[in-house]
């Protein structure tokens, strides 16, 4: 028998996985969870019907959205993930001894206890004495919060669907009005390739860029996503994610990772033309 | 309301039957189901094209109905508690024209507070009835408009026993119910009919704890806006009609202006929308309630708006509140209304209804859902740190009362002139002006224009509201009547 699960890139372009085994199915109040396993990429959590991340490559993504800023930022003691239930984000933030906090917005409490159940690998990171999660809206947390944070990673999958929100100029403002005065917030600026989601990588720009004195883009390979080429935006306040990189300060900590390194973090901020070309249309804008 | 009834759909399934049994069409429509215009198919989707049809016997005719459409009527009437239903395929505007022109004719007197939407006005222009208007009272802190008092209605009644009919706003755009039940008694202890503009009242039939219903409370006709809190496709409404009104002398009187080729698309929308209210309105809005509820609890904490509700009954001007609307007043961060308005939208992507000079409203329906609320929430949040500023000199009175020389009619038809507005203070207007929406006139045809109206159009316009009436698109001049003597011609402005 043969059973492919299809992640749909665009209306004319998907990706099909075969699947060995469905493991779990389930309609939460907030979203449908399925959990797949596959012998190429391992598990695979999808949510409703869009892949969001296989055992194979969820490292790529989880390390660049968290070491980019942290060896950017000199002195990270408090952190909010929005979105993020699948613990990746926090497994690599809990390699660092000098977090203090860790607040963990995720809207559906059982995105939480399938990823525990189904990628404890991943997800057990959670249990961490340092994290706290809060099972709310993330306009609605971060509403109520003022100079409260030095790092805020913006962990959401999808600019349509249940995280719409965490991908507007008002969260954007909350989260600039969430952190301190040197404070740095990433965030999954999605794939320049296709039309469609390069049309969000620039509306994601612009609206950071109206908010944020410093905002740059840097990229990474996820081969499980959309086309591949993946992008992340580098929101700051104060620091520059170059020329305040502190590669031995990072290499000293002794952080062990399979894809990001101080050489790479360089280069990624290096992006092609077309990509260049995509985010200067929004920046002359200004 | 009969509930195993209210299952039923008859245009919609008259309409399912026809597209099954596959008739080819030699009528009009000429782009037969969408052949002859692909681009057409494309935006709009097969199974819509294809019922973009004709009258015909199976489909009955809107204009003098005698099976489905008929059948639709009757459960609609059943529905809202109404005597009688009638399919508007022209908006509510041509619900609430035929309503007056159903019993108004020259010269015949109607009372009427000064705040109702243009159409209102627009049909005595047509009929040349004379409105005598009742000035709302009005909120000195949010500068808006308010409902009658009833001391107010009843002494126009008294002063004008020969008025034919009272027309009430139930609610107001901002969700203001004047005292209805009162009204209508006093109405008919006179012998005047009542008649309701319900533009924004439709939930009130289907929904509990919410103000009263036109049908309900006695009136005679009310103009019900299906297309806004109602679901229902955009321009569809419903007419109804009480005990004592000759349902056959409703349908001439929308049959003067109302085309005699009815879209299907509205009708079956009405038909549905119907039956879906019927069955589910109560808990849909129920839900609509306590969103509304939970973003003024929200949009208060936020400090430096005010999202009103109804601790502001009044027992009188606003003797009740619709809890499904949601207005918030903005001036305490020294930012009109419109500004908010436009600032939603061009920088959050958030289209509001609308925003007057002090306020805004944000439309909440059957169709919101939390995700959206909690996005229009954090946005005003942070336009409040991005924007805030002093309040000083602004302007927040969105009500004027009108000096009224001369009836619409006789005005709008008038020997006029054009004149730069600076220079119109003291003529006669023969035009509207207003922003839109709401669509209320701060000047209609027949009023005085003053120096605070000319200030209220120059500030409106200066703080972007989109002004609509006059000839002269850029309301940079008014038409005036040219010899006018200002007469008064009876009318009492309190
Ligand atoms: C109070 C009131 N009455 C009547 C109408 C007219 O409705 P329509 O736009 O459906 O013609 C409106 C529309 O905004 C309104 O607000």
């Amino acid at each position: 028998m043969e059973m492919w699960f299809s992640d749909i890139h665009t209306d004319g372009v998907k990706l099909s996985i075969r699947i060995e085994e469905q493991l779990f199915s389930s309609q939460s109040q907030v979203q449908r969870i399925d959990v797949l396993e596959s012998r190429d990429f391992g598990k695979i959590l999808v949510v409703d019907g869009d892949l969001m991340l296989t055992e194979r490559d969820e490292f790529i993504y989880h390390e660049m959205i968290t070491h980019v800023p942290m060896a950017v930022h000199p002195d990270v003691k408090e952190v909010l993930v929005m979105g993020g239930g699948d613990g990746g984000v926090v497994r690599e933030l809990i390699k660092y001894d000098t977090i203090e906090q860790i607040d963990v917005v995720e809207p559906d409490p059982l995105l939480v206890e399938v990823c525990r159940k189904y990628i404890p690998e991943i997800a057990n990171s959670l249990t961490d004495s340092r994290v706290n999660i809060y099972h709310e809206d993330g306009l609605r947390f971060i509403r109520s919060k003022g100079d409260a944070y030095d790092l805020i990673i913006i962990d959401s999958p999808n600019p349509f669907g249940a995280g719409e929100g965490l991908f507007t100029k008002e969260f954007y403002g909350n989260c600039y009005n969430a952190l301190h005065e040197d404070g740095i917030m990433i965030n999954q600026n999605e794939s320049p390739f296709y039309t469609e989601e390069a049309f969000q990588c620039q509306r994601m720009h612009k609206r950071i860029l109206e908010t944020f004195p410093i905002c740059r883009v840097y990229q990474a390979h996820i081969p499980s996503y959309p086309s591949g080429h993946w992008l992340f935006g580098f929101a700051s306040k104060k620091y520059h994610p170059l020329n305040d990189l502190d590669k031995v300060g990072w290499k000293l900590r002794g952080i062990h990772t399979r894809y990001y390194e101080p050489r790479l973090h360089a280069g990624v901020f290096a992006l092609p033309v077309y990509v260049e070309a995509l985010l200067r249309d929004v920046e002359n804008i200004e | 309301m009969e509930r195993s009834k209210q299952t039923r759909a008859p245009i919609y399934e008259a309409l399912e039957n026809f597209r099954r049994n596959r008739v080819v069409p030699f009528d009009v429509p000429g782009h037969k189901h969408g052949r002859g215009n692909p681009e057409l198919v494309q935006l709009l989707g097969e199974r819509c094209v294809s019922i973009d049809v004709n009258s015909m016997k199976p489909l009955d005719n809107l204009c003098h109905p005698v099976s489905v459409i008929k059948e639709a009527e009757e459960l609609a009437a059943d529905a809202f508690g109404a005597d009688h239903a009638f399919l508007m395929v022209g908006g509510t505007t041509s619900a609430v024209q035929s309503m007056i022109l159903s019993c108004c004719k020259k010269g015949d007197k109607i009372i009427m507070p000064r705040n109702v939407h243009r159409s209102a006005i627009n049909a005595l222009v047509l009929c040349g009835a004379k409105p005598i208007y009742v000035n709302p009272d009005v909120d000195q802190k949010l500068g808006i408009a308010l409902g009658m008092k009833r001391e107010d209605v009843i002494r126009a009644m008294e002063q004008n026993p020969d008025a034919v009919a009272v027309l009430v706003n139930n609610p107001t755009y901002y969700g203001i119910c004047s005292d209805l039940r009162a009204i209508v008694k006093a109405a008919h202890d006179k012998g005047m009919l009542v008649l309701a503009d319900e533009a924004h009242g439709t939930h009130f039939y289907f929904g509990k704890d919410l103000p009263v219903s036109a049908m309900a409370a006695g009136a005679d006709i009310a103009s019900v806006s299906m297309h806004k809190s109602g679901g229902s496709l955009t321009q569809s409404s419903f007419l109804l009609t009480g005990k004592g009104v000759h349902p056959g002398h409703i349908r001439q009187i929308i049959n003067l202006t109302q085309t005699t080729s009815g879209s299907y698309l509205l009708l079956s929308s009405l038909d549905i929308s119907r039956r879906n209210l019927a069955l589910r309105g109560e808990e849909s809005f129920r839900a609509v309630t306590a969103l509304a509820e939970y973003a003024r609890d929200e949009i208060n904490k936020i400090g430096d708006y005010y999202a009103f509700g109804r601790e502001m009954i009044n027992g009188d001007s606003i003797y009740d509140f619709d809890p499904t609307k949601l207005s918030i007043h903005t001036l305490d961060i020294g930012l009109a209304g419109i500004e908010v308005y436009d600032i939603l939208r061009d920088e959050y992507d958030i289209q509001i209804e609308f925003g007057d000079l002090g306020n805004i409203l944000a439309y909440l329906s059957i169709g919101d859902r939390i995700r959206e609320v909690e996005r229009l929430v954090t946005a005003l949040a942070d336009l409040k740190r991005r924007y805030k500023k002093d309040k000083t000199g602004m302007l927040s009175q969105e009500y004027i009362a009108p000096k009224v020389v001369m009836t619409p009619q006789d005005s709008f038809y008038a020997a006029k002139e054009s004149l730069p507005l600076e220079e119109t203070a003291g003529r006669v207007c023969s035009e509207f002006v207003m922003c839109y929406p709401p669509g209320i006139p701060v000047l209609a045809p027949g009023e005085e224009i003053t120096d605070e109206i000319i200030n209220y159009i120059v500030y409106a316009k200066e703080k972007g509201c989109s002004m609509t009436g006059p000839e002269d698109e850029r309301i940079q001049r008014l038409n005036v009547l040219k010899n006018c003597e200002v007469k008064e011609y009876g009318n009492v402005v309190f």
